[in-house]
């Protein structure tokens, strides 16, 4: 039971950040240093205001999370110092809540009860989530969890994204022989060379795949599934088969100098930086000293803003075609508990570039050495239709940062199971494709959507495999593959 | 049922749930002197208590009507053609016969037969003259008459001389049972009144006036009696009988036993173990002893009989029956307590409000149940005769001839011997009985504490509380966080608020316990609940469990017992009564521990019954190895054996030892896992458990506590102490005051039970529409233990979540879920329209995939061809019918309640005040008040100036959330701006009652509906009930008060704080109550004249639909309009910390309310646009056309729920019929008659015309009598409506009234208004009184000395206000109850006076009674010569009374003296201020520091009263 005046005596107050100075000049987490115990005072009082609410719509997946986190009852534990337990409670649900706690837009706290009047007053939900994992991982209490008995059937997870992670811990978990193949040279996916390392620290992911791998997961790096090997390589080889390979074609803009060098897609600008990060050399695509232009307003646009000021750019502008979104809700728009459609303003906007918008590139112009100059850019209206008058912007290196459209397009695509009209892969409410045995989750599922997402799908698919193989199953399913989220439409 | 317009049970009516509540009387000459004028006199009595009998569809036909005589020999031998043996050597009483002659021949015959079978001699017949045609009765009455005859039986003589009397009386019983019963040979089964050597009852399905008229022999002069005992019926019920028309044989009762239930499955338990030698041959031919079809009042008195013929004395058994609340009282002495303690050993008490005068012919006697709920009022005269009655006045008694005058009191015995002629004090009648064996020693011999046994050694014990047993026994982690830890934590339960809407346990799909499928009665209208905190001294929990004797014997080996302080066992004491063995020195209380278990294997259904069966033969076993104590224990429990859920265990060994007769000759302990809620405990005691040991729970909470760093043994106790208590909370709410009445009484509804588990395992209790099988049982358990033994792989060790209190998504779902809640805000916030569809289309959905009741109910489109929606009837019409639920101001705020009335009145609907005033400045604004104003139990704010602003009034009976249960606003809710319209003190909590202290029958009720009617004439009256098994009979009771409307509550109703066990296990779904309620008034042929409205978790148009098809006219709404006003439910509202600014006053919340009337305004128009396409798809074209068409509803085809099955929804759609035979009304027509006639009020009402109009003095003289109920407040509310709320100047219109005023004097009196009445006053005078003043003195030629006799009743001042009271004389139990700002004098009161006063100066100058100022939180008393220990000490303080309150009270005490005469007042003031020192002032102790604090700080406007 929660302290049920708490939110009317302590405001909401999220840990302090490194000063913009300091942090922009490393790839370490942005997050001050504070005394442990100072850290879990600050979040103990954070985790008296949640109010136990009757109707937790943080918790719910329509509106909060995805995965169902049973986020009053850890808010409580916290609040009652016992962090084993919420570790406890919060593992119930989620997976890898270090992840989540750090790169999660948290949904939940802008379905917060404590954010209906004030969108800035919600439980600060994500710190407590991260706080809670890292004391658990401090404290020695996230222990592998072997499965007591095995079934003697094997799983081949492809992808190693939160998704398919997800899904192999839940498959080992239920005594199912998981092998994980990943494409790159290092497991995570996104989450190691998508998300900067300012965001997340990479050693987690090391750390979590330690706890799988000691739980009896199997993991193949460097194999790029449908060329080698093949899918039906794979469907002959393994009981069952997940496909989470992410929805990584990228959306691009065939405009006037689009060839010129100095234009690149944003994942390829952040994979280079992240892998400079791992130590694999320096990347190809610096930012030091040029003007930046990074053209997408959403999350991928912020990291490469994140990234930029790390590379110490002469200047960073993003543009965004769509207005700018107002300060405050618009209750009609975005009423709550959807998410906001307010102008959101990450750590990496604080640290500094210039936003823009209503305006749309109309052409990238180049130097005589084929070197790209500058943007010819326009206001333009909702629809991206050009309403005023064109002006140039500077620019050495453009980022498009414009979103993604569904799997990437490959040999596994061509043999494999059906997809749909988005790009993605089609599945029945098992999570089964068309191809018997076959199942998808996360973003191959869904499309390029959140990390919590991406988990969710891989509990329930997990559920859908043991089911498959066993005819019962005891995994939860937090959503379903039709499971979305609530809106005025 | 014989001679009975009672129709057989059909669809959800059930006539076992008929009750009935009443008026009585008696004359009695002390000496014995038998008169003709005494039956003149009783039936004049009983004329006069006229209103409070009641008359169905037809006012001739009446609820009942009777008088017992002594056997008036000399009229029986001047009209017999036959001798007669001399008076008392003959038995005789009227026998009902068929009024078939051949019928009657053969039935006549059959008793001559029997007659000799029993030796006895048949002397002859008489035929009864009757005279139907000049009594006038009605054509139900007669329809039904019997033949009546009178019959004379004498025994043979022995040594010459036949036995006479009680001797006689013996021998005539079992003729008289046996001639009742059917016989094997077809002979028609008759009744008798009586027979009797000694008594005579005359009775009839009559009204008062007609009994004398329809039997001639009462006009007779020759009919003489020393005493003559008439009773009036006012049955709830619309379906009166001859044979349900009282007195009885021995006794007349006003009032109703809660503990039937148990008490008549002891009484058939005991038969086996019944003997005496006082009544020959073989006891069995008089078995059942309580006769199928009786009364409850029936029934007490056939126990009643028996014990008396079997050798006690009438008011010996008659203290055994009804004992006092001995329990917790000091003064008793040792050898009485030592009587009740061996009875209570012998039987339970029969535990109800009840009023039961009694005669044997030469006694008279009458007690009160231990709380005192009924009125009892007696008077002696110059001439040695007593008058006794329900009421005063119910004789014009002269009162120069007055030589005494008292009432009833709880716990004390009135007595007449007219042998002896005497009046027998109680004190000497009651040290007599205690004197008559030597109680005490038998006691010490045989009755051993827990206390006292021997510890056997501590074993290390092993926490029982595993992740394990916790799964196999369904524990969730609610469980854990909600209920355990807080109680743990706190000794309480927790509160919790808003409304359950979680499916009934059949339909979830979640396993859920067998205890979340029964669901706790309550008490409403015919028997008041009680409040088991502040009227703590009559209750008990202690429990006295063992083998029982012989109920007629009087032996040291009947109080063999262990005694247990409470009904819930530690693990620890359980092992200590284990160590009570055969060889011990207890060997009747040697115990035996019967394992409840299951094989994990076969087909369930059949593994739980054969468990079941294997368990009974354990018991029997036991039983017949001569074990006195079982335990069934749920303990080892394996991989192989499941737990039988121990409610069916339990039941079943109860039960089943009932039916072999073995269950009296033990006493039955369960040791359960599954036990942990307070409901869970009430429903293992309620069906046959004396006490519980819920061993896991404890173990749980001891860890719970490690775990927290918390103290274990606190946890444990505090946890045993919140089970206790709330199971105190549960008995109080069906009016039960001791624990061992409620052990066996199965105070239980099931809702979703099949009938194989109902039959064979919880038999008695309802299940109205079948539901689970055994095998369902059986596999929710079994999934329990397969979740706890089998292997767990799910990567998580959490217990479920539970998510019945707090929405889980993997938990039970909910009506309310994020998405409905965003969707309704959504759609009436931007008016779209397409929104609310989906809103609508999701809560249908969830609704009927098991959510509720009403979506199992499917419509049937093709009766009628669908019409174009544009033919139905407009919105507008259908909006006049919506209401918004009662929700106070003060639970919620200023700007929520203000725009739910401005809503509701834009659009023609009507919004509730709830229970809590109204702001003054709201009243009478068309546009912002409040059109239904609410009267609750606390009578917060309820002034005349308030019932005459209302549309519609509403009584609230019972609340769904909580039904049976009072409330409470804490005092931190309590701002000054919600004191001020309470008329309280800010910052001081206040209570509302469980029981309105003024409707405590039926006819309570009526009489309350009559006080508001002439409070605001035009108003419609409406009563709120909560859907309960028998709410349709209490509806029709409702209707035959005249109420204008009767609402029905479903249990899913919400609240701003309700004990959480409340909010879960009470009450039904209004789809059930809506239905019986239909069906009963339609029967009943009352329909036509009352308005039936729902509510309790509407939310769409479809379930407007359901309500109207089933019955219901208009429809409430609470929650969805709350919903849209920016409710989320966080469910805090007893928190005070709403965060969206509705269920709170806190000034910083209230900010955050974003509601406004016009979303609400939406809402109602989406529903209603809802109805209309509806309504266009059936093809009606309006909601007139739906109300009560069961034929177009049918089971929705979808039902795919898999414990569903066994659902039977059938009984809902049955057809009503009309009992006469007239075509069937299904909905109201026409208005409900008002009470004919010219009232004394409408006299005063023209007397005053000039101060109406020109506010010109007048004063008024009149004669009162008791049948002038609520004199003066018709007067009032004309004063009231011309004047508003400052009414007149002082003493403008003066009535001087003469004689005995009736019930309700000067109810709501304005200011301007003095009423003296020179003589004595009923009960309830000055309810309500809103400024006004009331004297009532004795007439100055009256023969006693004023102060040491009653002058007026109980319950007075009950929610007054404003103004002044002036008693010259003593008065009743609860005298200013609720007070809020009245200053009244009296001089002397009966118990709990100044209960929950909240304002007002109270001077008493006389003896209080026990519990004085219970509850009290604001205003003074200042008590002459108080006896400190009077007074409950829980919330005040005494001191003497300080300088600022002399003056006031000097003052007081002059009006007094000059007002009424008063010799003690005036003695006082000659000695004033020296006299001042004698008084003490009670002052609560949250108003001292209140008035302390504004002393401080504005020390001119502090004041006493704080009204």
């Amino acid at each position: 039971m929660a302290d049920p005046r708490g939110f009317l005596r302590y405001r909401r107050i999220e840990p302090p950040h490194r000063p913009v100075g300091e942090r922009t000049r490393d790839w370490a987490e942005i997050a001050a240093p504070i005394a442990p115990a100072e850290h879990d005072r600050l979040i103990r009082d954070q985790a008296t205001r949640c109010m136990d609410c009757g109707i937790p719509f943080c918790h719910s997946g329509s509106a909060g999370c995805p995965l169902g986190n049973l986020i009053p009852e850890w808010n409580d534990l916290v609040r009652r110092d016992l962090w084993a337990e919420a570790s406890r409670r919060l593992h119930a649900t989620n997976n890898f809540p270090e992840f989540t706690g750090r790169i999660c837009p948290a949904p939940c706290e802008s379905a917060c009860v404590l954010a209906l009047s004030d969108p800035a007053a919600a439980v600060t939900i994500e710190k407590i989530e991260q706080a809670i994992a890292d004391h658990a991982f401090a404290d020695g209490t996230v222990t592998p969890q072997p499965p007591k008995r095995r079934t003697g059937r094997s799983v081949a997870v492809v992808g190693s994204g939160p998704a398919g992670l997800a899904a192999a811990q839940q498959l080992t978990r239920a005594g199912h022989a998981v092998t994980v193949f990943e494409r790159d040279d290092r497991l995570g996916g996104l989450l190691r060379y998508g998300i900067p390392a300012y965001k997340m620290d990479k050693a987690l992911i090391d750390r979590r795949i330690a706890q799988l791998h000691a739980e009896g997961t199997r993991f193949r790096t460097g194999c790029d599934v449908g060329t080698d090997p093949t899918l039906a390589r794979l469907r002959a080889d393994f009981d069952a088969v997940v496909l989470a390979v992410g929805a990584g074609a990228t959306r691009d803009m065939d405009l006037p100098g689009h060839d010129l060098s100095g234009v690149h897609q944003a994942m390829e600008y952040l994979v280079a930086a992240n892998h400079d990060c791992e130590g694999d050399g320096p990347t190809p695509i610096h930012a030091a000293g040029r003007r930046v232009v990074i053209i997408g307003g959403g999350d991928t646009g912020a990291d490469c803003l994140g990234t930029a000021h790390r590379h110490r750019a002469a200047s960073i502008t993003q543009l965004d075609y769509r207005v700018r979104p107002p300060d405050t809700r618009d209750e009609n728009r975005s009423p709550w508990p959807l998410v906001p459609w307010v102008l959101r303003t990450t750590p990496a906007h604080a640290e500094g570039g210039e936003r823009r918008f209503e305006v749309g590139v109309q052409r990238f112009v180049g130097d005589d050495h084929g070197r790209l100059r500058a943007l010819v850019v326009a206001e333009v209206d909702a629809h991206r239709a050009r309403v005023g008058a064109e002006f140039e912007i500077p620019c050495d290196l453009a980022l498009l940062a414009i979103g993604f459209d569904g799997v990437r397009p490959g040999t596994l695509l061509d043999d494999g199971p059906a997809t749909t009209a988005r790009g993605t892969l089609d599945c029945g409410p098992d999570w089964q494709t068309d191809e018997p045995g076959v199942f998808v989750c996360g973003d191959a599922h869904r499309g390029a959507s959140l990390v919590v997402w991406a988990i969710a799908e891989g509990r329930a698919a997990a559920r859908g495999v043991d089911t498959y193989l066993t005819g019962r199953s005891r995994l939860p399913a937090p959503v379903t593959p039709d499971s979305r989220v609530l809106t005025t439409g | 049922m014989l001679y009975s317009a009672i129709p057989a049970a059909r669809g959800l009516y059930d006539p076992a749930l008929e009750s009935d509540s009443c008026g009585v009387a008696a004359i009695v000459d002390i000496q014995g002197r038998a008169g003709h004028d005494i039956v003149v006199d009783a039936i004049r009595a009983l004329q006069n208590l006229a209103h409070r009998g009641a008359c169905g569809r037809e006012p001739a036909t009446g609820d009942g009507a009777g008088i017992t005589l002594a056997v008036p020999a000399a009229l029986f031998d001047a009209v017999t053609d036959f001798p007669l043996p001399p008076p008392g050597r003959y038995a005789t009483g009227l026998c009902f016969l068929p009024r078939d002659p051949d019928d009657r021949a053969r039935a006549r015959r059959r008793i001559e037969n029997l007659a000799a079978a029993e030796h006895l001699e048949v002397l002859g017949w008489r035929p009864m003259p009757v005279e139907p045609e000049r009594a006038g009765i009605g054509v139900t009455a007669d329809g039904c008459r019997p033949h009546i005859d009178q019959l004379f039986v004498a025994a043979p003589a022995a040594a010459g001389v036949r036995p006479g009397g009680l001797d006689l009386d013996r021998l005539v019983y079992p003729l008289r049972r046996r001639a009742e019963r059917p016989g094997p040979d077809d002979a028609p089964a008759v009744y008798f009144p009586s027979l009797s050597a000694r008594t005579i009852v005359y009775k009839g399905m009559l009204t008062a006036e007609q009994l004398a008229h329809f039997y001639p022999d009462l006009r007779d002069p020759r009919c003489v009696s020393a005493i003559a005992l008439v009773h009036s019926r006012y049955s709830t019920n619309t379906f009166p009988s001859w044979t349900l028309a009282q007195p009885f044989r021995y006794s007349a009762h006003n009032g109703e036993i809660n503990t039937i239930r148990g008490n008549r499955n002891r009484m058939r338990a005991r038969e086996p173990a019944l003997r005496t030698p006082r009544i020959a041959g073989d006891l069995t031919r008089l078995f059942p002893i309580c006769s199928p079809g009786g009364s409850d009042s029936a029934t007490l008195d056939e126990v009643l009989e028996l014990l008396h013929l079997s050798g006690r004395s009438l008011p010996h058994a008659v203290t055994m029956m009804i004992p006092p609340a001995w329990e917790n009282d000091p003064t008793l002495d040792a050898r009485r307590r030592g009587f009740h303690r061996f009875h209570a050993a012998l039987l339970e008490a029969w535990d109800g409000p009840a009023c039961l005068p009694f005669t044997d012919g030469r006694v008279f006697g009458a007690v009160l149940d231990r709380n005192g709920l009924r009125p009892g009022r007696w008077w002696r005269t110059l001439d040695d005769r007593v008058v006794f009655g329900s009421e005063s006045g119910v004789l014009d008694l002269p009162p120069d001839q007055i030589v005494e005058k008292g009432r009833l009191e709880p716990g004390r015995m009135f007595l007449v011997d007219t042998g002896a002629g005497r009046v027998v004090p109680s004190d000497e009648l009651l040290a007599g009985l205690a004197r008559t064996h030597p109680y005490r020693h038998w006691l010490r011999a045989g009755q051993v504490a827990l206390a006292d046994l021997p510890r056997p050694d501590a074993r290390p014990r092993t926490c029982t509380a595993t992740p394990q047993a916790h799964r196999l026994f369904g524990y969730t982690r609610e469980d854990l966080d909600v209920l355990l830890a807080p109680m743990a934590g706190t000794g309480r339960e927790p509160l919790g608020s808003m409304g359950n809407d979680t499916p009934p346990a059949v339909l979830s799909p979640r396993p859920r316990l067998l205890y979340d499928y029964v669901t706790e009665m309550f008490a409403q209208v015919t028997n008041p609940p009680l409040d088991s905190i502040r009227e703590r001294i009559v209750t008990t929990t202690a429990v006295a469990v063992g083998p029982e004797d012989n109920l007629l014997a009087c032996s040291p080996e009947a109080c063999r017992r262990l005694l247990l302080p409470g009904p819930v066992l530690t693990a620890d004491e359980l092992d200590t009564v284990r160590t009570l063995t055969a060889d011990g020195p207890h060997p009747a209380l040697a115990t035996r521990v019967l394992p409840a278990l299951f094989s994990a294997d076969g087909p369930s259904g059949d593994a739980l019954a054969a468990g079941l069966t294997a368990l009974c033969r354990a018991a029997d076993d036991a039983v017949d190895s001569g074990f006195g104590l079982l335990v069934v224990t749920d303990r080892g429990a394996g991989p192989d054996s499941v737990p039988i859920p121990s409610l069916l265990a339990v039941s079943a060994v109860h039960h089943h030892l009932i039916r072999t007769g073995r269950r009296t000759r033990v006493g039955l302990l369960v040791e359960t896992g599954d036990a942990r809620e307070v409901h869970h405990v009430a429903a293992l005691l309620g069906f046959g458990a004396s006490a519980v040991c819920p061993y896991l729970a404890f173990d749980t909470v001891r860890a719970l506590a490690v775990a927290a760093g918390d103290d274990p043994d606190t946890a444990a106790s505090n946890y045993r102490h919140a089970l206790v208590a709330g199971v105190l909370e549960v008995m109080s709410k069906m009016g039960i005051s001791v624990l061992g009445s409620y052990v066996g009484a199965q105070t239980f509804e099931a809702i979703g039970l099949g009938r194989d588990v109902i039959d064979t395992y919880l038999p008695g209790t309802a299940s109205r529409i079948g539901g689970a099988s055994l095998s369902d049982l059986a596999d929710d358990a079994r999934a329990r233990h397969s979740a706890a033994y089998g292997e767990s792989d799910s990567g998580t060790e959490e217990l479920d979540s539970g998510g019945i209190y707090r929405y889980r998504r993997d938990g039970e779902p909910h009506l309310f879920t994020p998405e409905t809640v965003f969707l309704l805000q959504h759609a009436t916030r931007s008016g779209r329209a397409d929104i609310f569809a989906r809103y609508s289309d999701e809560v249908d959905r969830l609704a009927a995939a098991g959510g509720a009741l009403r979506g199992l109910l499917g419509f049937r489109t093709g009766v009628h061809p669908p019409i174009p929606v544009e033919q139905v009837e407009p919105e507008e019409r259908i909006l006049t019918r919506f209401a918004t639920g009662a929700m106070s101001y003060g639970s919620i705020s200023a700007e929520a309640h203000t725009a739910l009335a401005v809503a509701m009145n834009r659009i023609g609907g009507r919004s509730n005040s709830g229970e809590g005033g109204e702001d003054p400045d709201r009243l009478g604004d068309p546009l912002r008040r409040s059109a239904v104003k609410q009267i609750a139990s606390g009578r917060f704010g309820v002034t005349a100036e308030y019932l005459a602003d209302a549309t519609d009034l509403q009584i609230k009976m019972a609340q769904g959330a909580k039904p049976g249960e009072g409330g409470q606003l804490p005092g931190g809710k309590v701002y000054p701006w919600i004191a001020r319209t309470r008329h309280s003190t800010p910052g001081v909590g206040l209570i509302s009652p469980p029981p309105h202290h003024d409707i405590y029958s039926i006819e309570d009720l009526a009489q309350l509906i009559h006080d508001l009617r002439c409070a605001n004439p035009r108003a419609r009256i409406h009563v709120k009930l909560v859907s309960g098994v028998g709410v349709g009979i209490v509806a029709a009771g409702v209707a035959k008060g005249h109420a204008d409307v009767v609402l029905i509550s479903g249990q899913d109703g919400g609240t701003g704080a309700a004990l959480l066990t409340a909010l879960a296990h009470s009450g039904t779904p209004w789809e059930i109550g809506l239905a019986e309620t239909q069906q009963t008034l339609v029967l009943g042929g009352l329909r036509d004249r009352i308005t039936v409205q729902c509510d309790g978790g509407l939310r769409t148009g479809r379930d407007v639909l359901v309500a109207a098809l089933l019955g219901a006219e208009e429809y409430g709404f609470a929650t969805a309009p709350l919903v849209v006003l920016g409710c989320i439910l966080m469910r805090v509202c007893h928190l005070d910390t709403c965060p969206v600014g509705i269920a709170t006053q806190n000034p910083e919340l209230r900010e955050k309310f974003t509601g406004r009337a016009e979303f609400v305004e939406q809402f109602f128009r989406f529903v209603a646009e809802d109805v209309r396409r509806r309504l266009a798809e059936l093809g009606l074209s309006s909601l007139d056309d739906a109300i009560g068409r069961v034929d177009l509803l049918e089971p929705a085809t979808a039902v795919a729920h898999w414990r569903a099955a066994g659902l039977d929804l059938s009984p809902l759609f049955v057809p009503p019929v009309d009992a006469s035979g007239g075509r069937p009304q299904r909905r109201r027509t026409r208005r409900a008659a008002p009470p004919a006639g010219e009232t004394l009020d409408d006299r005063l009402r023209s007397a005053a015309a000039d101060a109406l109009t020109g506010s010109r003095p007048v004063r008024i003289e009149a004669r009162v009598r008791n049948t002038d109920r609520t004199v003066g407040t018709l007067l009032g509310a004309e004063i009231t409506a011309r004047h508003g709320r400052a009414g007149l100047p002082d003493d403008t219109v003066r009535v001087e009234l003469r004689g005995s005023a009736g019930q309700s004097l000067g109810a709501f009196l304005p200011p301007g208004i003095t009423i003296t009445v020179t003589g004595d006053a009923n009960d309830y005078v000055a309810k309500g009184l809103s400024g006004g003043r009331v004297v009532v003195r004795p007439d100055p030629t009256a023969h006693f000395a004023a102060h040491t006799q009653i002058i007026a009743g109980n319950t007075l001042l009950y929610g007054a206000t404003s103004g002044e009271v002036f008693l010259r004389g003593r008065v009743g139990e609860r005298f200013a109850v609720r007070n809020s700002g009245a200053d009244a004098v009296c001089e002397g009161a009966g118990d709990h006076a100044c209960e929950y006063m909240t304002g007002g100066r109270v001077v008493i100058l006389g003896a209080t009674g026990r519990n004085l100022a219970a509850g009290m939180s604001g205003g003074l008393a200042h008590v002459l010569d108080l006896d400190p220990v009077r007074v409950n000490r829980d919330s005040v303080h005494l001191t003497a009374v300080e300088p600022g309150d002399l003056e006031p009270l000097r003052k007081l005490l002059a009006a007094h003296r000059d007002r009424t005469g008063s010799p003690i007042a005036a003695a006082l003031l000659v000695h004033w201020p020296c006299a001042a020192a004698r008084f003490t002032t009670i002052l609560p102790v949250d108003y001292a520091r209140v008035r302390a604090a504004e002393q401080r700080s504005e020390p001119a406007t502090a004041g006493a009263g704080g009204g």
